[in-house]
């Protein structure tokens, strides 16, 4: 029987293999931020121990970091926790991509951007969002902080194999439907934790026609499905977009390297736990109603009707996001107004994604009442972006054109929804709170953010010219 | 870290289902550099009303609750977030198990390297033990030895945990430095995966 690149990668990097224990992986990349690292290098300087492989970590601040007048931070906490991680790369030997380096940004933007990211390579970071990573074909996973200190110490983790599920996304995709819109539409349909305990891997003809970009995207909101990891195969396009970059290998090897990556992909015959099979010509513009990604529907649709609940669990669950989002059963999509719209985050803050959004901005102007702020996901995507042009639209159309981080992804920076105030949102969570106490978060793909910009209130990208001559 | 062969304590419920970890721990607490002190805020949107004062309708705010030390939970506990903060804020909040019919695979990982037990039951078993919790104190016994969850009127579950997280938990022991005792294969396979 044929192995699925998930078994492929999971043996290539068995350290120690032994009956009632999990295995022992070896870990290629690790990627620190400031955040879930601290406790990490303190539990590592308690017990006198080093980071076995420095060559193999990589640091920058995203979390706390300032978007606008970014070397002043006004909260000292913040600062503390941006100035021990300074310390702690000084201290073990980290290349850390600090605030005034054109190499920081989002810890899962920077690190395929300067090819840190590979195929064939485990990757974790203490952050949920590593699933980013997998669109290389590489095992990239979030853990907390303890197993941080883990790999630091060992450059290893005991990890279960868990099991493998695939997402076969077939047909194409509709005029205006964007990555977020499939991975919103694959979290609508298939809840919250359907990939508990799994790795994803995506595939089908839609996920072989995205760029890695797009890939990104799908395989970032892995988590938000419970997925341990998403992944995609390494093909063509992945090979194109490593090429050249900073810390990929040039000439010979990278040709070799570039065949052995190809025969990652799955065997033909590879068995997998479960199956999802999706038909892409159905998906629709998404957005976001409730409070966890699930609670998602297309634009042209309308929040439930408790009586449509199949659950009793999912009965509360809507009930509670009905209460805190301020909707009453059956409210219609396009009915909801907003007043902020965040276009970031790991999950869409990549030059194709300004792009796209940009192309709505163009010529438009940002509704009344409407504050709209474009963070790009790293100062390398705020260069290209301006090189092309795209801050000035922003600009002229009422957006703010900020510096890079997480931002309003999770608020802990200065950009916080305030209580009450409806959000669209190219993040990947709309958690109660999650972009400030009482703030009512839509998740949207860049394009579907812009045109709710534009119009304060949720229009469908595929009919837009239709809705201004309506307003 | 001391080991945990069988815990008694009141429990408390939360019947709640996809309880994230920014609900465990707002985003606003993550800025501290120490494992300590999150108690303060576990779920802080949830437990205080906007004027700082605690919210009588929470769950953990019911006078039953008080020091209460195992959490029984709703489906999906734990999702989201990767943030440690959330078992840290549960453990120094008081709770050394939590118990649910599912967990986010982070979470329940992030639970077992602090030493705290997360319980997997079945969906009739959690219900049942979230409607003992209502209006009254209620206690169980939580044996990690035995993979056992009981109350003093009979009910008796069973929980699964591997051998080797059993092994961990009982002994406290650290697993940074088990690893360290395996030099030999890490090296080894450094050198051939060159």
């Amino acid at each position: 029987m044929g192995k699925t690149i998930i078994e492929k990668l999971w043996e290539n990097h068995i350290v120690h293999q032994e009956e009632g224990k999990p295995d022992l992986l070896y870990i290629d990349l690790h990627l620190v931020h400031e955040v879930t690292s601290p406790q990490a290098f303190s539990g590592l300087r308690m017990k006198n121990r080093s980071v076995r492989r420095p060559d193999r970590t990589f640091a920058t601040v995203d979390h706390n970091v300032p978007t606008v007048n970014r070397f002043t931070i006004t909260d000292p906490v913040a600062q503390n926790q941006m100035e021990t991680l300074r310390k702690n790369c000084q201290e073990f030997g980290i290349t850390l991509a600090d605030i005034d380096s054109p190499e920081q940004g989002i810890v899962h933007v920077i690190g395929p951007e300067l090819g840190l990211t590979k195929p064939g390579m485990t990757i974790v970071c203490g952050d949920s969002h590593t699933s980013t990573h997998g669109a290389f074909g590489s095992l990239a996973f979030g853990i907390g902080t303890s197993e941080v200190e883990h790999v630091l110490a060992t450059q290893t983790l005991w990890q279960a194999k868990p099991k493998t599920l695939k997402v076969q996304i077939d047909g194409e995709l509709g005029e205006g439907v964007l990555a977020k819109d499939v991975i919103l539409y694959v979290l609508a349909k298939h809840g919250v934790n359907f990939g508990t305990g799994h790795i994803i891997e995506y595939c089908g003809s839609v996920i072989e026609n995205m760029t890695m970009e797009e890939r990104m995207t799908v395989c970032n909101m892995s988590i938000e499905g419970g997925a341990k990891a998403g992944l995609v195969a390494p093909d063509d396009t992945t090979i194109e977009y490593l090429r050249g970059r900073k810390y990929v290998p040039a000439g010979e090897e990278f040709e070799a390297l570039s065949t052995q990556w190809k025969k990652l992909a799955s065997d033909e015959d590879a068995v997998y736990d479960k199956e999802i099979h999706i038909d892409g010509s159905e998906i629709a513009p998404m957005v976001s109603w409730g409070t966890n990604p699930g609670q998602t529907a297309p634009v042209t649709g309308r929040v439930p009707f408790l009586n449509e609940c199949k659950t009793e669990n999912d009965k509360r669950a809507v009930e509670s996001a009905l209460a805190y989002m301020g909707f009453s059963e059956g409210q219609k999509i396009s009915d909801i107004e907003i007043q902020k719209v965040f276009i970031g985050s790991c999950t869409n803050s990549r030059l194709e994604d300004l792009r796209m959004a940009a192309e709505i901005a163009k010529g438009r102007k940002v509704h009344k009442g409407v504050q709209a702020i474009v963070v790009p996901g790293s100062q390398a995507v705020k260069v290209l972006a301006e090189a092309e042009g795209l801050d000035q639209i922003f600009l002229e159309a009422g957006f703010e054109w900020r510096d890079s981080g997480c931002s309003m992804c999770l608020s802990m920076n200065a950009d916080v929804v305030p209580a009450g105030e409806h959000c669209a949102s190219t993040s990947n969570r709309n958690f109660e709170g999650r972009q400030g106490a009482g703030a009512r978060t839509h998740l949207v793909s860049p394009a579907m953010a812009a045109a709710a910009a534009v119009h304060g209130r949720f229009v469908d990208v595929r009919k837009l010219e239709a809705a201004e001559a309506v307003h | 870290m001391a080991g945990l062969k069988t815990f008694t304590g009141k429990a408390a419920g939360m019947d709640r289902v996809n309880v994230d970890t920014d609900q465990i721990i707002p985003k606003q607490f993550l800025k501290r550099i120490e494992k300590t002190g999150f108690g303060q805020y576990l779920f802080y949107d949830w437990r205080f009303l906007s004027d700082g004062t605690p919210n009588p309708d929470f769950e953990l705010n019911q006078p039953e609750n008080a020091g209460a030390s195992i959490l029984v939970a709703n489906e999906n506990f734990g999702c989201g977030s990767s943030r440690e903060h959330a078992p840290w804020a549960l453990l120094d909040y008081g709770f050394k198990v939590v118990i649910a019919p599912s967990f986010a695979d982070i979470f329940h990982q992030n639970c077992l390297k602090n030493g705290m037990v997360p319980v997997k039951l079945q969906e009739a078993e959690v219900r049942y033990l979230l409607e003992q919790t209502q209006n009254q104190p209620y206690e169980l016994t939580v044996s990690v030895e035995d993979r056992t969850v009981t109350d003093s009127k009979g009910f008796k579950a069973e929980f699964p945990l591997s051998p080797y997280w059993q092994t961990m938990l009982v002994n406290g022991w650290d697993e940074i430095e088990l690893t360290l005792q395996m030099e030999d294969s890490i090296v080894n396979y450094e050198e051939s995966a060159r």
